[in-house]
């Protein structure tokens, strides 16, 4: 089978799965949870991408007000103990929380899909050693994990990402051994062998579709637990600097001017992370009911 | 296979893992681009005291004995020398657990009581209001960061109403003294179960009312997965015959849904409770740096911004063996209980 003809196959997918989409609503609660997620994620995402345009001062300039002022009809959100504008912050600092989740569910996909293909197809001590590798780091706290390797890399956004990725290539591993050791048994795997096929062909054109939708669904759900490992890595001290409008660098300071009654510094940005996460997590649910109705009732 | 062979057989299992966990740390620590000494003094340090630095700590060996080193001071219970002071980071470690395993403990009684509660009632009312209502609770308990739950629970009741203390363990001063036997003290480092060994009622409240928010702020952030987890199993459940055949015998629902069915959802909660222990932690982490509650993730923390990495290191290490001892026990208590596990 040719490129062409592998894209095909999974465009073929894509056009099964498009009619679905407008029968969300029939879908009950699976399709419900689908479409709020799915409108949260946009929102927040196409704010994120405006934010220039929306917003009413710079995100990270100080002294723009007056220092910890509630909020106000000048300063809708507040302003924090630098005199930044909380409300410009709210609409930059998503960028980064996407920017990390997407990098980090990418560098997932890239090494657990094929690591979970090739191993579980595989069997015997491939199999082994890849599972018991995997395990090993399913089983670890995952927040302290990535403590340990963004502590080591330093801070940036590659970096964070990366940390955040390392603890979640289990997951799909997980999901996707457990389906290729079905898969790979079924007569359709086994004439695709017979026929002369080689590993790589099978694994990817014959295996991997019927895999797409629970790597789907772990992708969508591996991004809420990314943005949540994100803001856990500011939080304690392995964020990126101050000159980046970030949600997860207002909750940290913010904790400080609690005392001070500045209620404003944390709550608008700690909802603007539990929405995103809300949303995605809302999607993932939807998706997994949607793709294995069995699973849940 | 035996139960005892079972035992001995997960034990040896657990073995690779511990060597890969440890391998792991390591390779993160030590083989990372940059080296943790260096990164330590970040880059503003002669060379001279950059080498002193490194012998003090055995960091100037070459890498596999550096390895060897760490193995065997592990085996020994020696987690190496903290980079700051060259104090044991052993001592440290197992001073500021007692603390950890106070709030975990907590935070575990809230997560899977108030988890298996709400699962049952939305199994029992399935596709009603209140079933709705509380997977949307569910849901979002997981999507809220433990640590902006824990800063609105100081701002509403330790700040606002003022029926929390904000933050800290204890009332200066007044640490519990534990048991006293034969004119000595014997402390657990939990202080509930001190002051109450002390028979010191003040203290008692004291320790109460500080544990109460970082508690109810993890074990609400954690309940989710058990709130999902009785509910599916309830739902199960109550489509079996013995149910229908409680009911027939004119049982009250209440009883049916709440000691007959819910008995069936027992195992599977034990084991989730091993799978989250690890989550456990990890929010620990985040709730003690919250409430400023001195156990050892609020000392990772602390260690971080000293760029200590030999601390950080075995605060890592040590966080790695108790998850690997507890689903040890879990799997050995699930054979114990449920035989067929064995096969």
């Amino acid at each position: 089978m040719n490129v062409t003809e592998q894209e095909e196959s999974y465009g073929r997918i894509f056009v099964q799965f498009l009619p679905q989409i407008g029968a969300l609503r029939k879908r009950g609660l699976a399709g419900w949870a689908i479409l709020s997620g799915g409108v949260i994620v946009g929102l927040l995402g196409i704010m994120t991408l405006i934010a220039p345009w929306i917003s009413p001062y710079s995100p990270i300039a100080i002294n723009v007000g007056p220092l910890l002022s509630p909020p106000s009809a000048q300063y809708p959100l507040g302003t924090n103990h630098l005199g930044q504008d909380m409300l410009s912050r709210v609409y930059y600092g998503g960028a980064i929380m996407f920017q990390v989740s997407i990098l980090s569910v990418i560098v997932c996909l890239l090494v657990g899909v094929p690591i979970g293909l090739f191993a579980s197809y595989k069997g015997g001590f491939t199999d082994k050693v890849a599972s018991l590798v995997m395990d090993s780091i399913y089983a670890f706290p995952g927040l302290v994990l990535a403590i340990a390797i963004a502590a080591m890399l330093g801070p940036g956004v590659v970096n964070m990402a990366l940390s955040i990725a390392v603890v979640y290539v289990p997951s799909y591993y997980r999901i996707i051994r457990s389906q290729v050791l079905t898969i790979k048994e079924l007569p359709y795997v086994d004439a695709a062998r017979m026929m002369g096929a080689k590993t790589k062909t099978t694994l990817f054109s014959y295996v991997l579709p019927n895999v797409i939708p629970s790597i789907v669904s772990v992708a969508t759900i591996n991004f809420a637990d990314a943005i949540l490992t994100a803001a856990g890595l500011t939080f304690v001290g392995l964020g990126l600097s101050v000159s980046t409008p970030d949600w997860g660098w207002d909750l940290t300071y913010g904790r400080r001017l609690l005392t001070s009654g500045a209620w404003w510094v944390i709550t608008f940005p700690g909802i603007m992370v539990v929405l995103l996460a809300l949303g995605f997590t809302l999607l993932g649910e939807g998706l997994s009911e949607l793709f294995n109705p069995r699973l849940e009732r | 296979m035996s139960l005892k062979s079972y035992i001995i057989a997960r034990i040896l299992l657990t073995i690779p893992m511990i060597m890969l966990l440890l391998t792991f740390v390591f390779l993160i620590i030590r083989v990372l681009p940059g080296d943790p000494a260096s990164l330590h003094f970040e880059k503003n340090v002669d060379p001279e005291t950059l080498l002193a630095f490194k012998k003090q700590l055995g960091l100037d060996k070459p890498l596999p004995i550096q390895y060897f080193d760490y193995l065997i001071g592990l085996a020994r219970g020696d987690f190496g020398k903290s980079m700051q002071d060259y104090s044991p980071v052993s001592q440290q470690i197992f001073s500021a657990f007692p603390a950890t395993l106070e709030l975990a403990m907590t935070a575990t009684v809230i997560m899977v009581v108030l988890g298996v509660f709400l699962g049952a009632v939305a199994g029992r009312y399935y596709n009603t209001m209140r079933d709705h209502s509380i997977r949307i609770f569910g849901i979002t308990s997981y999507a809220i960061p433990v640590f902006f739950l824990g800063e609105v629970l100081i701002m509403v009741f330790g700040i606002y109403l003022r029926w929390f203390p904000a933050g800290g363990r204890m009332f200066p001063g007044l640490t519990p003294l534990g048991l006293l036997i034969g004119g000595k003290h014997y402390a657990t480092g939990l202080y509930v179960l001190d002051s109450l060994l002390e028979w010191n009622l003040q203290k008692l409240s004291y320790a109460i009312r500080y544990l109460t928010l970082p508690a109810i702020a993890l074990g609400l952030a954690l309940c989710g997965i058990f709130i999902r987890l009785t509910r599916s199993n309830m739902l199960e459940t109550l489509q079996l015959d013995f149910v229908a055949a409680a009911r027939a015998r004119g049982l009250k629902e209440r009883t049916v849904v709440y000691s007959y069915a819910l008995r069936n959802a027992f195992l599977p909660i034990l084991t989730m409770m091993g799978l989250q222990f690890a989550a456990l932690l990890a929010g620990a982490v985040l709730t003690e740096t919250t409430f400023s509650w001195p156990g050892l993730g609020r000392y990772l923390v602390d260690r971080i911004s000293f760029r200590d990495y030999t601390a950080i290191q075995g605060v890592v290490v040590f966080f790695g063996l108790i998850v690997t001892a507890v689903s040890l026990v879990v799997d050995i208590l699930y054979a114990y209980l449920d035989p067929r596990i064995r096969l």
